[in-house]
């Protein structure tokens, strides 16, 4: 399968993103500018500062012409996974319900989190175990996850919360300590946590594996079909 | 026209921003002061303001999270306020 990892200026973590997708297939860059995705299976929106994050996090790079394509793309049933600032541009963008807003602590956070699988009913979630915990770092200043109280009611009965951090561990204020969320159709994902720094013994924990191996598993699957 | 767009964080949305600012002006002998909101102020000049509310929709502002309220430079009231 192919991923394509998306640089926008001020992106930071496309390359840990990159060589994290290469453990599970092909993977390549697709540049802010350009509007052609390149025939990939999976968009990854990575983490950084997309367009200096002025005004508010996110809210520039979602007028980003490969966004454009993103969004039809997502439309049209391809999967796509937003990490951190790119959970930040999807729920900007409107391809994810709510908002994240500055962290209760109001300081930039930077440390490790134990996450539980809320549910493997996902194409990011499939093969993690059931009840798996993760152990991912998080590093952001404005990670509070918010939707309004019907909105998350519905996401919560819709099953649409993927990831949760593990009592005591919700680092920002998220609302229902909400790490991670799907949209209703269940194919586009963002979370707080960065899976791709956590992939390597080398550096520590690999809780961010099951993450990529579950969106491979899926697409061989669907291929298959 | 000369507006201001006045951000702020929706009500009933925690405001820690606004909790700190609270918390440090009785520091300096500031007290009896409540309900502190640290929001932003855009200023631009605009040909046509009858724009300007699907501008603060699409860009300036994130109608889930904020609400905004349009003034002429010069003071007086301009689009009125919007909830969104």
């Amino acid at each position: 399968m192919k991923f394509g990892v998306i640089r926008f200026p001020g992106s930071c973590d496309e390359v840990d993103a990159l060589l994290a997708c290469r453990r599970v297939g092909e993977a390549v860059i697709l540049w802010h500018g350009e509007r052609d995705l390149q025939g990939v299976d999976c968009v990854v929106v990575p983490g950084g500062f997309s367009y200096g994050d002025y005004l508010r996090v996110g809210a520039i790079a979602r007028f980003a012409p490969v966004m454009e394509e993103v969004a039809e793309f997502a439309a049209a049933g391809g999967l796509v996974l937003g990490i951190c600032n790119g959970f930040q541009v999807l729920c900007e963008a409107g391809l994810l319900p709510g908002a994240l807003l500055p962290n209760t602590s109001l300081r930039f956070i930077f440390r490790q989190v134990e996450l539980e699988v809320v549910t493997r009913d996902s194409p990011f979630t499939g093969r993690c175990e059931p009840a798996e915990r993760l152990s991912i770092p998080v590093k952001h200043t404005t990670g509070r996850y918010y939707a309004p109280d019907g909105q998350l009611a519905r996401m919560e009965a819709a099953d649409q919360v993927l990831l949760r951090y593990a009592p005591g561990e919700n680092p920002n204020g998220s609302l229902n300590d909400i790490a991670g969320v799907c949209n209703e159709q269940r194919n586009v994902f963002g979370l707080m946590p960065h899976p791709e720094h956590a992939v390597d013994p080398l550096t520590g924990p690999t809780g961010g594996l099951p993450i990529f191996e579950s969106i491979r598993a899926h697409v061989a699957d669907a291929a298959l079909v | 026209m000369r507006a201001r767009v006045l951000v702020k964080p929706k009500a009933g949305i925690l405001d820690p921003q606004g909790q700190a600012v609270e918390r440090a002006l009785p520091a300096l002998g500031f007290t009896g002061v409540r309900n502190v909101h640290v929001g932003r102020l855009i200023e631009l000049d605009v040909e046509d303001p009858a724009r300007l509310p699907e501008m603060c929709q699409r860009l300036l502002t994130n109608p889930l999270i904020e609400d905004y309220e349009i003034v002429e430079a010069d003071g007086t009231n301009g689009a009125g306020s919007h909830a969104a």
